[in-house]
């Protein structure tokens, strides 16, 4: 391999103080530096170059030169015909209402839409350090209540839709952002819980939380979606969605707290000593005190927890829950369109790393900020 | 679990020293544990109830049962009239064949990204940079899905591409050449294997003994005897065969070779891609922990760059690298359950058609939690035994 030393710590790509020894400007010696500063460094310039061009060149074949945009109606013949040559990018424009909102009532589908927005407008303001007080509490409930307001209608004109009937983008944003929201305080309490002193909550608490990451997740959706009947009494029918997300709250919860004890165990024993000696009780203490520090500790980490688990809620698709990824699945099912499910999954493929890659994006610039702070 | 543990040993202080805080300590444990075996026992006693009202009996005595479920892709010698406890064994070692070689070719792929993640080299860092962001960005069963998807549209058999002679990629699958292992072979890698414990432990009495007096030894002149003089011996003795089969198109399919059939290959592609991207940041993070000075240090010594890497830098990464990697492993073999999303038959599958067939929900669900639990422990003891090995040894 090549050097590993030189890269990492060095932010700038050369030392720009140093006397000009290359002669040549900026371009030149800016290549030098980074592409052929060795043999081994120009060899693998040129390989790569070589490889990548090729890869690009046929992707772009692929996905413009002999793509086909559009087609009139189902007939797809022509989109055949190019198979493994060119994408078929008809299939999006003709697919995405139902890959985005599932089933739900085509003239209606401005609802899911708009509570998507919100979603998104939610998320954005929770992420601005300026907000980052009581009132946002406040926010959140009001925006949850009128998502759930567009999501069922039934008041203010809008016709009742039922969950089943949900489907897409919404559904993946609800089972991520509720399975968060409820899962955080939930999180809280068990990372609370495991470093109390009292023995029988702590082993309850690192029961619960043993138990949960032990097992993959599917196998907590199983039991959500075919155990969960079974322990409820007799005529009590929780709707499918519901199940899930109970699921979902209990798999958060379990994760988050262990993210959020590291953060507890992060602050420093004199916090808890003064906070003693003001006389403070245990919530008091750990609610004004310690959490707010712990919690800013593991910012990073905890939205890398965000990330995880938004990909996670794709599992849904193995229970049958029509979120973004079986919709995509199941969009693909009419003969029609059943070739070109390569085109499809990149789609939502894009719709995905979309909202990972803004998340990512974000705790690297918290991570930055507090490595200057 | 039950209160009689806590207050047991506080009962013979309780006239004396049982404060207002200790007694609320008491009282909140009391009302938790409570509410949690209320909840439990409620739950418990409802799915009693629903079980002998759809007439099923628990326990686990199913699995003596006939399996009557069909398995494609197995190691293991298996027909749908076998019992189900061995449909279940099967479904393990399933997992375990994708989740053990998952993580080897995770590491290695991972570890090569994460190397030239930190190249001098823009082109490559910055091409392993994208591999990272692209892979961690989108969820493993999408990307599942794709590659399954991408396999079935390979050419048929008969069309198969043949990247190197004896090697074919086609939608049965990848097929590659094998060597018949027969008892023979058996003998020979069990030699080796005890070659190599034997190389393991003369190493460190050999290391022992060059610190004691300093006088260089090599280890080369005794791993040839004992890791490849050794099962040579064992093999010309028993008269092993090591000649390879080449898989061989007739008809519609192939004969001979080792085929990995397309669902566990499209499965092994998508862990060994994704984990390989968050080891590859571990890796990073991990070399990047050390110090500058140590790199320093060890060229002002006159260190070959192998040297210093090997012996230097990378054991005080691994320090670093060593618990997040633990998490990754245990991940992997987590997401192998995905399997039942593209068919291939792992123990989650496997408990999943078990679990149809004759409603035994509970005990299916059981047996999946501890199957991984089980793993989950095996994995977490070998690295912590690993970590512990290479912790940093202050005097």
């Amino acid at each position: 391999m090549t050097s590993i030393s030189e890269a990492p710590q060095n932010p700038l790509p050369f030392d720009t103080a140093r006397p000009r020894k290359v002669p040549g400007g900026y371009v030149i010696r800016w290549l030098r530096a980074n592409l052929f500063a060795s043999v081994t460094s120009s060899l693998i310039t040129v390989i790569l170059i070589v490889l990548l061009g090729k890869a690009l060149l046929s992707l772009v074949q692929w996905g413009f030169w002999n793509a086909i945009w559009s087609v009139p109606g189902d007939q797809t013949g022509a989109c055949r015909s190019i198979r493994g040559i060119g994408a078929c990018w008809a299939v999006i424009p003709e697919k995405y209402r139902f890959i985005l909102f599932g089933t739900y009532p085509f003239d209606q589908q401005w609802r899911p839409a708009l509570v998507c927005l919100t979603f998104i407008a939610l998320f954005f303001v929770s992420s601005r350090r300026s907000w980052w007080r009581k009132e946002l509490v406040l926010l959140w409930a009001a925006a949850l209540a009128l998502i759930g307001v567009l999501m069922w209608g039934g008041i203010a004109g809008l016709p009742f839709v039922s969950q089943d009937r949900w489907g897409g983008l919404p559904v993946t944003l609800i089972l991520a952002t509720f399975g968060l929201a409820f899962g955080f305080p939930l999180g809280i309490v068990v990372a609370l819980g495991r470093r109390s002193k009292l023995p029988a909550i702590r082993s309850l608490c690192v029961l619960y939380v043993e138990l949960i990451r032990g097992v993959p997740l599917i196998s907590l959706l199983f039991m959500a979606s075919v155990m969960f009947p079974l322990f409820m009494p007799d005529g009590v029918n929780i709707d499918k969605l519901l199940r899930a997300q109970i699921a979902f709250v209990l798999f958060a919860g379990a994760y988050l707290a262990e993210v959020i004890r590291g953060g507890l165990q992060a602050v420093p024993r004199g916090q808890h000593d003064a906070a003693d000696a003001l006389g403070l009780s245990y919530w008091k203490k750990n609610g004004l005190i310690i959490l707010p520090q712990a919690i800013r500790h593991v910012i990073p980490p905890l939205v890398n927890t965000f990330i995880a688990f938004f990909k996670d809620t794709s599992l849904v698709l193995i229970i049958g829950i029509f979120d973004l990824l079986t919709t995509a699945k199941t969009s693909i099912i009419d003969p029609a369109w059943q070739p070109f499910s390569v085109e499809v999954y990149l789609f939502v493929a894009l719709i995905y790393f979309l909202f990972c890659f803004a998340m990512s994006r974000y705790s690297r610039g918290l991570e930055a900020q507090a490595r200057h702070s | 679990m039950t209160t009689s543990t806590p207050d047991l040993p506080r009962r013979r202080r309780l006239r004396f020293s049982l404060n207002r805080q200790q007694i609320i300590g008491l009282l909140w444990q009391v009302v938790v544990v409570g509410i949690a075996v209320a909840i439990v026992g409620f739950l418990w006693s409802n799915a009693l109830h629903n079980l002998s009202a759809r007439r099923i009996s628990t326990g686990f005595a199913f699995l003596g049962r006939e399996a009557g479920m069909p398995i494609a892709d197995t190691w293991l010698a298996y027909s749908p009239k076998d019992p189900y406890v061995r449909a279940f064994i099967v479904g393990i070692v399933n997992t375990l064949r994708v989740a053990v070689i998952g993580i080897v070719l995770a590491t290695v792929l991972g570890t090569l990204i994460g190397i030239a993640r930190l190249s001098s080299n823009w082109l490559l860092s910055r091409l392993a940079a994208i591999y990272v962001e692209l892979l961690r960005d989108i969820p493993l069963l999408l990307q599942l899905l794709f590659w399954y998807v991408l396999m079935q549209g390979l050419p048929a058999a008969r069309a198969a591409w043949k990247p190197i002679e004896g090697i074919f990629l086609s939608n049965r699958g990848l097929v590659l050449p094998s060597i018949p292992i027969a008892e023979a072979n058996l003998w020979v890698i069990a030699a080796m294997v005890a070659g190599l414990i034997a190389l393991f432990v003369l190493r460190r009495q050999l290391t022992a003994r060059q610190e004691a007096d300093g006088k260089v030894r090599h280890l080369w002149p005794y791993a040839l005897v004992l890791v490849v003089g050794l099962p040579a011996l064992v093999s010309l003795g028993l008269g092993a065969s090591w000649t390879v089969t080449m898989p061989e198109l007739r008809g519609f399919n192939f004969v001979g070779g080792l085929t990995l059939a397309p669902e566990y290959f499209a499965l092994l592609i998508a862990l060994v891609t994704y984990t390989s991207a968050f080891i590859a940041e571990i890796v990073r993070s991990g070399i990047q922990a050390v110090p500058r000075g140590q790199w320093d240090a060890a060229n002002a010594l006159g260190l070959r760059r192998s040297f210093v890497l090997q012996r230097i830098v990378l054991p005080q990464a691994l320090r670093v690298i060593i618990p997040p990697m633990t998490n990754q492993y245990l991940n992997l073999t987590k997401n192998s359950s995905l399997a039942v999303a593209v068919g291939y038959q792992d123990v989650v599958s496997i408990a999943n058609t078990a679990l149809n067939q004759t409603g035994q929900a509970i005990e299916a669900i059981a047996l999946i939690m501890m199957v991984f639990l089980t793993i989950s422990l095996g994995i977490s003891l070998f690295m912590n035994w690993y970590n512990a090995r290479i912790a940093l040894v202050e005097r």
